[in-house]
């Protein structure tokens, strides 16, 4: 290595934002948009759906049939680089604790690959302490953010339907696709349970609405990223179009080391370490946002010490890194004997399911505290890596085209059992809201740095009893559910105490959030309610970080709304010469 | 020591199984890589790490000649030519056992070892390897370990081995273009989603209501 330079940017920007996924997407849009000029980082390399395609391809098209590898967990067509394990970025975790840590690294970040299911938050989500007396408090409520939700639907396009519904409310909805035959069986059995089934909320376009995105093909693959942008990623639905006002700057494989500050304490802008060169660069700019997800925002303010914020940046309160929450997630498998043999057709349809059970329940009477939705999937679905094992623990215990057969077998007798049992599987899974306490929580290691020098996270999470109970609950309801329908479970039903119910470890469902959450008190709180430091008034963070809690909604929806609602506050302040 | 000669002495019963693992240890290292059916990787988007990974996976060879050839044999018994699609070598299914293998490692040694349990059962009922057994032979060997329920306990490690090897061959099968076009998936492809066809609902004697009617999107 020569000798070690930092350069620095001659160009002093309005805004420096790190991280593009949907926060820092959002952020982009918005302020380009109001003619600031903005410079966003991204630790991952460019992309642009339409061009790194993974779309519309056969599984033999993959040399590993679309199996998961390290650099694509959620199989080899994903859209997302990297995920749990990257190279030279570790983490470590307290003994004794459960962490699983997904990053992206590419421009949109998980965005080009998440599930799209877009829900707001309900008048209750913002005051759980007052309901149970857990957490606390958002210092919002949700006539502060309906606007912003409804701008955000228009924005980027939302399916659903206004159901009236007092937590999960109503919004601007393009129509949602029909029912699959299997949510039909679904649909009428989780009714008879007493469980609501309504057409999902998904940001797929089934109706165009500009002339700079396609509507949705149906074919099921968003998760591989849309070549005509028909859902929402935030690389072609907000940086691509932020890039066209001309006034941004991205630069991708840009990693954060730390956020500058002045004497005064105030953001400067932020240095980074170029993972091309690996040459050491800063860049300046009279406003820093960050949203470089929510436990990468945490881990860039604590690596941002300095005299006036010796602690971390804007982290007097010591909240910075603390309440960190994951979804809780259990899930379960079978299979419907009325589906075995069944008609083939193209049943693709959007990118997951077309209905979903919001939380039904009161928790008075219940023995946890928070609720969850159910998630279901199931049909006739592209083969890849793991079709077809198993045959064993299927051909024995259900009768083949009348027949009974030993378990197991081959030949010409084992391809029409797998021609009998194609598009008969169905599941379902329980996506549910943590208490976020202060003790879960991530904080600087302070013996490992990753490859660049920069000390890594250490995280320290534990599931309470509030999550296990939840979990029980949700494998109670899905055997329900499956019963009453007259499917038989085939996995997932077989957990108890010993695995917490089949909950998964916290991290696992990449819904992280709350590590530098808003509040109106300062002493207690990182941000204010427009997701400003309270400790340095220029600093911003607008992923999932300045969550106080997090619903039992997937939070993309809020992130959106928050981070528009915040860029604006920012323009605002600007004009007024206050930052 | 070339191997077809060893398994053919080991066959007339001439040398122990001491040296037939022996003989096994070597790994044949002129096998030619561009056979594989791997080399689509590069036409889906790649990240540079994913391709230099690849490159280096797909140039080892992990399988020799002999127990490739009992990979394809014993694939074409799980999945064999019948009156609706091809057999499981038409579907290179063999090559994209040989691949994966090497993407997931954790297969390596179930893989190697059932190979080996397998020869050496052959040996002890038939005198020859697997490989070198009569049609009739193989059949009555696999016979014992392909049903899990009814398997003898000392077939155990068999029944495992066929099970994995089962299950390699139909993913591998019904991932490719043979198998999916077999299976009858019918979607990856732009279309217009209406619900479920009006005959399906008909046989299950489902109707979709009034309101997802009015409420969901349709096309004409």
């Amino acid at each position: 290595m020569g000798e070690l330079q930092i350069k620095k940017q001659a160009v002093k920007y309005d805004v420096v934002i790190v991280g593009s996924g949907a926060g820092g997407g959002m952020a982009a849009y918005m302020l380009a948009n109001a003619g600031l000029k903005v410079c966003l980082l991204e630790a991952g390399p460019l992309y642009d759906p339409a061009k790194n395609v993974t779309q519309l391809k056969n599984p033999w098209e993959s040399p590993r049939r679309g199996a998961a590898t390290r650099f694509r967990p959620f199989g080899d067509f994903d859209a997302c680089y990297w995920g749990w394990d990257i190279d030279g970025e570790p983490y470590t975790k307290t003994a004794g604790t459960q962490w699983d840590w997904f990053r992206a690294r590419m421009l949109g970040g998980r965005t080009n690959h998440w599930g799209r299911i877009s829900l707001r938050f309900g008048p209750k989500d913002f005051k759980r302490r007052s309901i149970d007396g857990l957490g606390d408090d958002w210092p919002i409520g949700y006539d502060d953010i309906k606007p912003y939700y409804d701008r955000v639907d228009e924005l980027i396009g939302v399916f659903g339907t206004n159901e009236g519904l007092e937590n999960d409310p109503d919004g601007k909805f393009l129509p949602p696709p029909k029912p699959r035959l299997h949510e039909l069986f679904i649909k009428n059995a989780a009714t008879k349970a007493g469980v609501p089934v309504i057409p999902s909320r998904m940001s797929m376009l089934t109706k165009p609405i500009n002339d700079k995105r396609g509507a949705c093909f149906y074919c099921g693959q968003c998760s591989r990223g849309c070549q005509v942008y028909a859902d929402f990623s935030s690389s072609s639905v907000l940086i691509k179009p932020a890039l066209e006002t001309g006034n941004i700057d991205v630069i991708p494989n840009a990693m954060a080391r730390e956020v500058l500050t002045d004497k005064e304490g105030l953001a400067t802008g932020i240095s980074y370490v170029n993972k091309d060169d690996l040459m050491e660069y800063q860049v300046s700019g009279r406003v820093v946002v960050l949203a470089a997800s929510a436990c990468e925002s945490a881990r860039l303010m604590l690596n941002s010490k300095s005299q006036r914020h010796p602690n971390g940046l804007a982290n007097s309160s010591d909240v910075v890194g603390r309440y960190l929450h994951d979804s809780t997630g259990a899930d379960i498998g079978g299979v419907l004997p009325q589906l075995f043999d069944r008609k083939r057709y193209n049943e693709d349809g959007v990118g997951g399911m077309h209905v979903y059970s919001p939380w039904w329940l009161d928790n008075k009477k219940l023995d946890f505290p928070r609720g969850y939705h159910i998630e279901y999937w199931g049909g006739q679905g592209q083969p890849a890596y793991g079709f077809g094992m198993g045959i064993q623990s299927m051909n024995g215990k259900f009768l083949v085209n009348g027949k009974q057969k030993e378990a197991g077998g081959y030949g010409s007798s084992l391809k029409e059992d797998q021609r009998f049992f194609y598009g008969a599987s169905i599941g379902m899974a329980g996506r549910g809201e943590a208490v976020a306490f202060r003790h879960n929580n991530c904080e600087i290691d302070p013996n490992v740095v990753d490859k660049y020098g920069i000390p890594v996270l250490k995280f320290n999470v534990k599931w309470s009893e509030h999550e296990i109970n939840q979990a029980k609950h949700m494998k109670e309801t899905f055997k329900e559910i499956l019963h009453s329908m007259g499917a038989i479970v085939t996995w997932g039903g077989d957990d108890g105490p010993a695995n917490n119910y089949g909950l998964h470890a916290p991290g696992k469902i990449i819904h992280e959030a709350g590590t530098a959450r808003m509040g109106n008190d300062p002493k207690n709180s990182a941000l204010n309610k427009f997701n400003q430091a309270h400790d340095c008034k220029n600093l911003f963070v607008v992923d999932g970080a300045p969550f106080v809690s997090q619903a039992d909604k997937n939070i993309t929806w809020t992130i959106l709304a928050l981070s528009m609602r915040a860029s604006e506050y920012i323009v605002d302040q600007l004009k007024k010469n206050n930052l | 020591m070339d191997r077809r000669k060893s398994l053919k002495a080991i066959a007339l019963g001439t040398l122990s199984t001491g040296l037939l693992l022996d003989a096994c240890k070597e790994t044949d290292k002129k096998a030619d890589p561009a056979k594989t059916d791997a080399s689509t990787a590069g036409k889906i988007d790649r990240m540079p790490e994913e391709t230099d990974h690849f490159n280096k996976i797909n140039a080892e060879k992990f399988f020799s000649e002999h127990e490739m050839a009992t990979i394809t044999i014993l694939a074409d018994i799980i999945i064999p030519k019948d009156d609706v699609s091809g057999s499981a070598t038409d579907a290179k299914v063999p090559d994209f056992i040989e691949f994966i293998v090497k993407d997931m490692p954790e297969h390596q040694t179930p893989m190697r070892g059932g190979l080996r349990w397998l020869d050496l059962q052959c040996l002890r009922q038939y005198e020859k390897s697997f490989k070198d057994c009569n049609e009739q032979q193989r059949i009555a060997m696999v016979d014992q370990i392909a049903y899990p329920e009814k398997a003898k306990a000392e077939m155990k490690p068999g029944v495992n081995f066929f099970n994995l090897m089962r299950d390699l061959t139909c993913t591998g099968f019904y991932t490719s273009e043979i198998g999916v076009k077999d299976i009858g998936y019918a979607g990856n492809k732009p279309n217009q989603w209406n619900g479920v066809p009006d005959e399906v609902l008909k046989q299950y004697n489902l109707a979709y209501t009034e309101k997802e009617n009015k409420e969901c999107v349709s096309y004409k």
